[in-house]
């Protein structure tokens, strides 16, 4: 049973420990995990923008990393997500065609590998704080994992989950959209930012570190840093303790 | 205010404008919260809403396949109740034909009800060019007409105006000071239209749809100004999309359950006005003469386009807009095209075979598929903007300092060697400009970001660096995988190799 990390590139360079809390968080129930090294990154960044090309020379790399893995999981709805893309990217490829349908039935997110696959719902967590959760758009709405993440906040012990208001709105994170349309990006994400504060959580946490890196960001940019978690931060600063 | 004609200036210039006009943030963000409340709400009591979106779907998708047959029902059955049928390729050809019937009937006063088919063909001011009045009688568009700008909202053209404003419009054309509560407002309104409806020598509708199997006009409106329209003037002319058709009344039901409910969450408009003809003998009233122009204007450019076919099934709800985090922010005019929001910033470019011409708008999309999700019949709006994108691409149109951004994106990401080089050469880069961990530097490619968030410094050891000692770490005391758990993994990898097997049966999966 090959269980392998598709870190994402996000997570390999900023946020390793995201990554760790997730493979540690699987170690304590005997999934041993590989992390094939040829990975680079999923190739969104210039599928969005229209470089299908440049996009195909890193969605490569995914399709010979996990070639031989069994399951493979990863802390980034919106990078699984992509991976459903590349029926569109490699369509006029019929060997990557049918190498990414094999990968894409094998990907996980982190939330529902837990939850549909390994049937585990409650990591014995407890984490005494006031969080807020922000479902981001492509993980809930176009990948479809919206009920996991909530069921593993709910089986925290001493968690008190409060709903943020307009929830399902998008942060405004949108990969390059965020630079290119820098101010309409910023005024998305200072409404998502204003909902986060109204909330009074004192942990705002997700299932992707980029729009987590965007309103953290701008939360710190207003002057009123909060706490921010990947959910796998969170459960695993529950079950150890730490 | 900006209209469609603004095209000196890109979107980006328009929206941030747009963002800095706090009345009409304001404005848009309170109506659009209550139309997306609303469209959920009517949703979740009609029940099986997505089997009505499926049908819907399925109901469009059939008539743009076989839209040639379907046209040519529809103009065959309208000239046999007595209509003038015209077929317009482009938007020049359908004002000459509009403009030639007001020159035959001598008319002078044209009235207006809704139609965004007219906005694209800017027909007012060709009317007005020839020495034709024409008159907005729906009283949103009768707002924007009276401010001198276009509609911001395929459904609600005053979106962008508060109750203040639209009293000081209506005040001034009054010449008088109007109470600002909406009844006195409306009041002096309708009187108003009262007057246009009885002197106007044409009464001009839209189409919301068309009925192939007896050639008849749909119009669904809330104020009773289309109805009036279509039947006081002597002579009535409707101007439709070519694509507005549908087969049968009874794909009617579908439309009409569809349609009210998403774009301002009603059970059913208020009037919906089925118009066979022009006045027959016996009728009590009707116009005398009923021209229908029906509007290609780069619409049959997406038919045979695997990625854009789709987008002649809208039937322009507006509930994209209503659900949009960019349109909730920037409103209709930043858009610079007579179709905002999602709809539009597709719309815009597909309609225009030559992307040479293409601006920007398929760029103000963070992509995040409310559009697609709101869609009463499932237009994936999201993955038609990616594909309007590469096409820039592919047309060389990109700008260069993206283009060559992306080919060192290529060049970095195509093989973890050379990634792992850019990861240490970042962390050099950055280190000086890092402070407690993030940069706040506006500098180079990072300003769009820093003029409104910190960036994180990379991390001192990535992941691929830090995995052989977790690895180590962790193996040294393995925990023992609970027997559930093994048995559930190797199911599913059993169940997986069996669909493989199979192929017809391979079970997709959300991932």
């Amino acid at each position: 049973m090959k269980v392998s990390l598709f870190i994402t590139c996000l997570c390999d360079a900023f946020y390793p420990r995201v990554g760790e809390a997730m493979v540690r968080l699987l170690a304590r129930h005997g999934i041993r995990t590989e992390f094939p090294s040829e990975q680079t990154c999923c190739g969104q960044p210039a599928f969005n923008s229209g470089y299908w090309e440049e996009a195909r020379a890193a969605a490569r790399t995914l399709l010979d990393a996990f070639a031989d893995s069994d399951f493979v999981v990863s802390p980034s709805g919106s990078c699984v997500h992509m991976l459903h893309r590349y029926r569109e990217l490699f369509r006029d490829d019929p060997p990557a065609l049918a190498r990414a349908e094999e990968l894409c039935g094998k990907t996980f997110e982190f939330a529902r590998f837990f939850v549909d696959v390994l049937g585990i719902d409650d990591l014995g967590a407890k984490f005494p704080y006031k969080v807020t959760y922000h479902p981001s758009c492509h993980g809930s709405r176009l990948l479809g994992v919206r009920d996991e993440p909530e069921r593993l906040l709910r089986n925290v012990a001493g968690l008190e989950l409060v709903p943020l208001p307009y929830a399902e709105d998008c942060c405004g994170f949108g990969g390059t959209f965020s630079v290119k349309m820098s101010d309409i990006s910023g005024a998305m994400v200072a409404e998502k930012a204003d909902h986060v504060l109204e909330t009074e959580a004192e942990v705002l946490t997700g299932s992707d570190m980029g729009c987590l890196m965007n309103i953290g960001g701008h939360l710190r940019h207003r002057g009123r840093p909060l706490r921010v978690l990947h959910l796998a931060e969170l459960l695993y600063e529950g079950v150890s303790g730490a | 205010m900006s209209g469609p004609e603004t095209a000196a200036k890109t979107v980006k210039e328009r929206a941030e404008e747009a963002l800095r006009d706090d009345y009409l943030r304001q404005a848009v963000r309170f109506t659009t919260d209550r139309l997306r409340s609303a469209r959920l709400q009517a949703a979740q009591d009609q029940g099986n809403w997505e089997a009505w979106r499926e049908r819907g779907r399925q109901i469009r998708s059939h008539t743009i396949a076989h839209l040639d047959y379907y046209l040519h029902r529809f103009a065959e059955n309208a000239r046999a109740n007595g209509a003038h049928v015209h077929f317009a390729e482009s938007a020049e050809e359908a004002v000459r034909i509009v403009l030639a019937i007001a020159e035959r009937k001598g008319a002078r006063m044209v009235a207006k009800s809704k139609s965004m088919v007219t906005e694209e063909l800017h027909l007012n001011r060709a009317l007005e060019d020839i020495g034709v009045k024409p008159v907005e009688t729906d009283l949103g568009e009768y707002i924007v007409q009276l401010a001198g700008e276009t509609p911001s909202h395929i459904i609600i053209p005053s979106i962008h105006k508060n109750r203040r404003q639209t009293a000081d419009l209506l005040s001034k054309e009054a010449g008088e000071e109007l109470p600002t509560d909406t009844p006195s407002l409306a009041a002096f309104v309708r009187r108003r239209m009262r007057e246009v409806f009885l002197a106007a020598d044409i009464g001009m509708t839209g189409c919301n749809f068309a009925i192939a199997e007896t050639g008849s006009v749909v119009v669904f409106e809330n104020e009773g100004n289309a109805r009036m329209v279509s039947t006081l003037p002597k002579t009535q002319i409707t101007l439709m999309g070519m694509e507005r058709i549908i087969p049968t009344w009874a794909d009617l039901e579908v439309m009409a359950t569809l349609l009210p409910r998403s774009a301002t969450g009603q059970r059913l408009t208020v009037y919906m006005s089925g118009i066979s003809g022009p006045r027959r003998p016996g009728d009590g009233d009707g116009p005398e003469e009923l021209h229908i122009v029906i509007v290609d204007n780069g619409r049959s450019l997406q038919l045979g386009d695997p990625e854009f076919q789709e987008l002649l099934n809208c039937i322009r709800c507006g509930a994209c807009l209503n659900v949009c985090p960019v349109y909730r922010h920037i409103g209709g005019h930043a858009y610079g095209s007579t179709y905002s929001g999602p709809i539009g910033a597709v719309l815009k470019p597909a309609f225009r075979k030559n992307v040479a011409e293409w601006d920007d708008v398929a760029d103000a999309s963070s992509l995040c598929g409310a559009c697609a999700e709101a869609c009463p019949v499932k237009i994936p709006l999201h993955d038609m903007l990616v594909s309007l994108r590469r096409r820039k691409v592919e047309a060389g149109r990109a700008k260069r300092p993206e283009a060559l951004a992306m080919r060192a994106y290529a060049a970095v990401m195509g093989s973890a060697g050379r990634l792992n080089g850019a990861l240490r050469l970042g962390r050099l880069a950055v280190k000086p400009i890092a402070r407690d961990g993030f940069v706040r530097a506006r500098i180079g490619p990072l300003a769009g970001w820093t003029r409104h968030r910190v960036f994180p410094a990379p991390a001192g050891e990535p992941f691929r660096e830090r995995w052989a000692s977790l690895r180590r770490e962790l193996e040294r005391e393995p925990a023992a995988m609970d027997p559930a758990v093994r048995r559930r993994l190797e199911e599913a990898l059993r169940k997986r190799k069996r669909n493989a097997e199979t192929e017809e049966g391979g079970e997709r999966h959300g991932g």
